[in-house]
């Protein structure tokens, strides 16, 4: 097993799926406004994966691209965070969900912008940029919807406590991750942790939300085990690939 | 004929390709041509640096910078993408931030993009002067716009909408 191919597929997976239920919400937006917005963040997350995918790709060295990686894999050969898989549900859901994530991900690329890996470093420093303008946005819906109506509120904080319990995987780190620390490769996902905790302790708290308490559930997304939702996701994302073997335009 | 090729020649041809997206800039001014190298034998590689990861503008700007280098009577033409350092505002020459002020876009800030907090504080957005009026008395309407690298703002001057090339 290649280390690095797996980290580089964790990172471009959680960026393709979420980038996929993301353009979910095109056209369905509750403004304009906010529908060109999620839309735009979905075409950058659509974009990293594809440059991680096909990193991936050439470490692998087995002549898959980044489009063979995206489309003609199966649920269990998947590496992304149930957290980026599981349905959009409302608005309120969507946004705590990509908080949550643009946060981690924030983070996490940070510290893969001092990878010894020059690609990764490279495209961590190239994403990174992106996810500022995503975490700044984020946050800020999350103070508005949590500081906004009695029902925003209500549904907010029912999409954070509904989203809490995939948190759990975020920062807990297997022998990849390990493996690829001890080569100054990866992050330190653990070190992470407390400043994750920090910024969305902060922000809840001034949007007058609750930091939930809920003990979040062991997942194993990293080794492929994944919710129902994301076989039906892929049916909708693959199917074009797949019954046009090759297609160009 | 092709010992006499110079990476200036080469970058003044690519003068030539313009932002699809932009179509009044072209990829030498946004700063998008990192490195020309010219071989013993004339062959050329461009390397240039995408704005945004998942900018669909840089497949068309690959193939007009390939057609461009055959145009010429480049044998051996490649176009490499790099991404690190990656791509700022601060390498947009101060010709390409008049040209799209006047094409109706407000310019990002010269220089170094300052360092925000990256979770929203309140209101810290900075104004962004009106390319029509130049009044700083505008407002933004949202950090994303009808491309990646670009935010829509209104003036509540002259009440022209109008679009921001982000600081990047």
């Amino acid at each position: 097993m290649n280390d690095l191919f797996e980290y580089l597929l964790r990172l471009g997976d959680d960026r393709l799926i979420l980038g996929h239920r993301l353009s979910e919400w095109c056209g369905h937006g509750p403004v304009l406004e906010e529908d060109i917005a999620l839309t735009n963040i979905a075409l950058d997350l659509i974009g990293q994966a594809n440059l991680f995918l096909g990193l991936a790709g050439e470490v692998e060295g087995a002549g898959r691209d980044a489009d063979a990686l995206a489309f003609l894999r199966t649920d269990v050969e998947f590496r992304n965070l149930q957290l980026t898989e599981i349905p959009c549900g409302d608005f309120g859901f969507t946004v705590a969900r990509q908080f949550l994530f643009d946060a981690y991900s924030w983070h996490l690329l940070g510290a893969l912008t001092s990878s010894q890996h020059d690609g990764l470093a490279g495209l961590a420093a190239r994403s990174r940029k992106e996810v500022t303008y995503h975490l700044r946005h984020s946050s800020e819906w999350v103070l508005r919807l949590g500081d906004g109506t009695e029902e925003s509120h209500r549904r907010v904080q029912d999409a954070f406590d509904a989203a809490w319990r995939y948190t759990g995987e975020l920062f807990l780190p297997d022998a990849v991750d390990t493996n690829l620390l001890a080569q100054g490769i990866g992050a330190d996902l653990p070190a992470l942790k407390p400043i994750w905790d920090e910024m969305v302790t902060d922000v809840l708290g001034r949007a007058t939300l609750d930091v939930p308490d809920v003990t979040p559930t062991a997942m194993n997304s990293r080794s492929g085990s994944h919710t129902e939702h994301l076989g039906h996701l892929l049916s909708e994302m693959q199917f074009l690939a797949r019954s046009n073997p090759g297609a160009k335009w | 004929m092709v010992s006499t090729l110079t990476p200036e020649m080469v970058r003044s041809w690519l003068r030539g390709v313009k932002d699809p997206e932009v179509p009044v800039l072209d990829i030498v001014e946004l700063g998008l041509v990192r490195s020309i190298q010219i071989g013993d034998a004339g062959e050329v590689q461009v390397d240039i640096t995408p704005t945004y990861s998942g900018c669909p503008a840089m497949e068309v700007i690959e193939g007009e910078v390939a057609e461009v280098l055959a145009q010429h009577g480049v044998v051996e033409g490649t176009v490499k993408r790099v991404f690190s350092p990656p791509w700022t505002t601060a390498w947009m020459t101060s010709e390409a931030r008049e040209k799209l002020q006047a094409y109706g876009i407000a310019p990002p800030p010269s220089g170094e993009v300052e360092s925000t907090s990256p979770v929203a504080m309140g209101a810290t957005v900075r104004a962004v002067p009106c390319p029509f009026c130049g009044s700083t008395n505008t407002t933004l309407q949202s950090a994303f716009g009808s491309t990646a690298c670009k935010s829509l703002h209104t003036c509540q001057q002259c009440h022209q909408p109008f679009e921001h090339f982000k600081a990047h």
